[in-house]
């Protein structure tokens, strides 16, 4: 038996805004008989571009009709924009979460609004477009990549616990593996330019550490007295060689340490170790 | 989820039954009194092993088979492995099992593993049925060959309670020389058997599917036939499977075997009839509803019914809220994605197929207890395609 929370019981058991509004100012349709679920949203949007009125139809498991249900009741009364930043995570927390495997009915809540907000856009919605990976639940690259990166998945099993992707013949396995990859490199990519560890020559290490010591470190211990001054640079040993109050204080192997070799590696290289002249 | 009413009507027995209060009283000496290892030298444990002797024959009587072909298990699961691999063992060379589209999880990943494992050197033919859920014998008479290590088919399957025609397809296999195992943890108790007139050569069942505990299974193995050990380790079971004995579930399972050939004929009359009474009432008072598997062919316990256009699982919670308990071929009770192999081999529609219940009776089930599922069950499923998207295009 599922562990569901008393939240999705509750939306369960007792859904709100079940039904179809009449000529709605968006609709989303999304899932289908196949796939054992699918939702039908719409949406009555004022002349502020308010959502005023939400309604659903819903063929699935407990967890499906509840993150409907809640879906409906969070972007009532929002503007279109608010509602087109409310994400699966937004339903899921709304219901105090949900079994992992359940986490696609979330995402289809999602693909339901952004579908109806699409139409009500006049727009086609973003994620039918791209490539055909899962056949058997209709699942495409895009939107595969977009649950890998916003949820942080790690694992083809997570990704069809989200997406339900790789959930039937599993033929598309290996491609998800590659998209897993691919998805979750992209987040990877954002430290490393930060850090930038690829192959530094000694004279670009020279050069960005005299430049952090410059703008970042110096004045700081110079509020204290004290000043800095590189020695040399062997491979990723560091020296320097403290000056005025740091030279006499106490405290010099910390500063060196817990100070300068953060920020040293920080901003110029993961690798450096940092070392006071003796 | 808190239920409406306190009494539980429990109509899941395919998944697992109560223990019979009689096989209970039978166990409980056997617990802080009659403690000792049947295998001691003392009297004290000899007198344990004495009353697995008196389990043993009353398994053999239910099967219609002697006590020495009888080796207690830990489960229907390890039964079947048992026996399909001491086949393989026993046939180094031959490299073909034939089993069906329909079988248990137990044998049917045990085949998946054994392809996956081997780097596919073993084949495995799994044979179709038809819509009703019956095999086609031309199909299965073709299949056999020369390579043939071992023929695995369910006596009755767990989900539609089909019943498939074993006595036969064992004959056919022994004109062969081919091995022929048979899971029974649904047909035991319900069909009459008698092993000693047939050709089966291994069969496997499960204590707790007739009134006995979980835990406990059995596997009969044809007087005659070579037999390789699944748990080697002690003597036990004159060395067919090692470790200690669960002394107090095969006492409960051996007095679960004589009740179940004294309940055999209740089960296959009054059970029979109130299966057919709530089958009957749910298809007139619920439109768009089918029936999975064949009429007549069929335990006379099990109703496996769909319900076009709404999911099990919201059935189900819907049901529980009463505290019926049944259970869903559909793909979200069980965590995968795809609806019951059972039904998607029988071709059923996704339609019904996500939208399927399985109504399971025994012995213990009453006339106010159908009669209390059948006034329930037409507001549950009138609600859920009230929220359905298909229902309304359908209508």
């Amino acid at each position: 038996m599922w562990e569901y929370t008393d939240k999705v019981q509750q939306h369960f058991l007792e859904p709100k805004n079940v039904g179809e509004i009449e000529n709605p100012s968006g609709t989303g349709d999304v899932g289908s008989l196949a796939c054992g679920d699918a939702l039908k949203l719409t949406l009555k949007i004022d002349e502020n571009d308010i959502i005023v009125d939400a309604k659903f139809k819903t063929f699935g498991c407990a967890s499906a009709i509840a993150s409907s249900s809640v879906l409906t009741e969070i972007i009532k009364g929002m503007s279109v924009d608010e509602a087109a930043k409310v994400t699966n995570e937004d339903i899921a927390e709304a219901l105090g979460g949900l079994p992992k495997e359940k986490m696609h009915c979330s995402v289809m809540g999602r693909e339901a609004l952004e579908a109806a907000i699409a139409d009500y856009r006049g727009l086609v919605p973003p994620m039918a477009e791209g490539e055909l990976v899962c056949e058997c639940f209709g699942v495409t690259d895009l939107e595969i990549l977009r649950a890998v990166k916003e949820s942080n998945l790690r694992s083809v099993e997570e990704i069809t616990n989200f997406t339900k992707a790789g959930g039937g013949c599993g033929k598309c396995e290996d491609r998800l593996r590659e998209l897993l990859k691919q998805g979750s490199n992209q987040i990877l990519d954002i430290p490393m330019v930060k850090a930038q560890p690829k192959r530094m020559t000694v004279l670009q290490k020279i050069k960005k550490i005299e430049e952090v010591l410059d703008l970042e470190i110096r004045p700081a211990l110079r509020k204290d007295g004290g000043d800095i001054e590189l020695v040399d640079v062997d491979g990723d040993f560091v020296t320097v060689s403290l000056l005025g109050a740091c030279k006499s204080c106490q405290k010099s192997q910390t500063t060196i340490k817990d100070y300068v070799e953060k920020k040293l590696r920080e901003l110029v290289l993961e690798s450096l170790i940092v070392e006071e002249e003796n | 989820m808190g239920a409406a009413n306190e009494r539980v009507v429990y109509m899941d027995n395919n998944a697992t039954t109560k223990v019979a209060p009689e096989v209970f009283e039978a166990m409980k000496p056997y617990f802080t009194e009659l403690y000792g290892n049947p295998s001691s030298m003392h009297t004290f444990g000899g007198a344990v092993s004495e009353s697995i002797k008196k389990a043993r024959r009353q398994v053999a009587n239910l099967l219609g088979t002697e006590p020495e072909e009888i080796t207690f298990t830990s489960c229907g699961t390890e039964s079947d492995s048992t026996a399909i691999l001491s086949a393989l063992r026993t046939y180094p060379d031959k490299r073909h099992i034939i089993t069906t589209r329909v079988e248990h999880p137990a044998v049917k990943s045990l085949c998946e593993n054994l392809e996956m494992v081997t780097g596919n050197k073993y084949r495995v033919t799994r044979l179709k049925v038809d819509s009703e859920g019956l095999l086609d014998l031309e199909e299965y008479r073709a299949a056999l060959s020369e390579d043939t290590a071992i023929v695995s088919v369910m006596w009755a399957n767990n989900e539609t309670g089909v019943v498939y025609p074993v006595e036969e397809m064992a004959r056919m296999a022994k004109k062969r020389d081919i091995l022929f195992h048979t899971d029974a943890v649904q047909a035991v108790g319900k069909v009459p058997i008698n092993l000693g007139e047939l050709d089966i050569d291994f069969l496997s069942l499960s204590g707790h599917k007739l009134h006995a505990p979980k835990g406990v299974g059995v596997l009969y193995t044809r007087k005659g036939t070579f037999f390789v050990p699944f748990l080697t380790g002690g003597h036990q079971e004159h060395g067919r499977r090692g470790g200690t004995e669960n002394v107090s579930s095969i006492i409960g399972l051996g007095r679960a075997c004589e009740l179940a050939a004294e309940k055999m004929e209740e089960e296959n009359v009054r059970v029979k009839a109130l299966r057919d009474k709530l089958e009957q009432g749910l298809l007139k008072s619920i439109p768009s509803s089918m029936r999975n598997g064949h009429e007549t062919n069929r335990l006379p316990n099990t109703a496996n019914i769909s319900f076009e256009f709404v999911e099990g699982e919201a059935i189900l919670l819907h049901m529980n809220r009463y505290n019926i308990c049944a259970s869903s071929g559909s793909a979200c009770t069980s965590g995968s994605l795809e609806p019951s192999h059972v039904l998607r081999a029988m071709g059923v529609p996704f339609t019904a197929a996500h939208g399927s219940i399985r109504f399971s009776l025994s012995v213990y089930n009453t006339e106010e207890e159908v009669d209390f599922v059948l006034e329930k069950m037409p507001a549950i499923i009138a609600s859920l395609r009230e929220m359905s998207p298909f229902w309304e295009k359908k209508g």
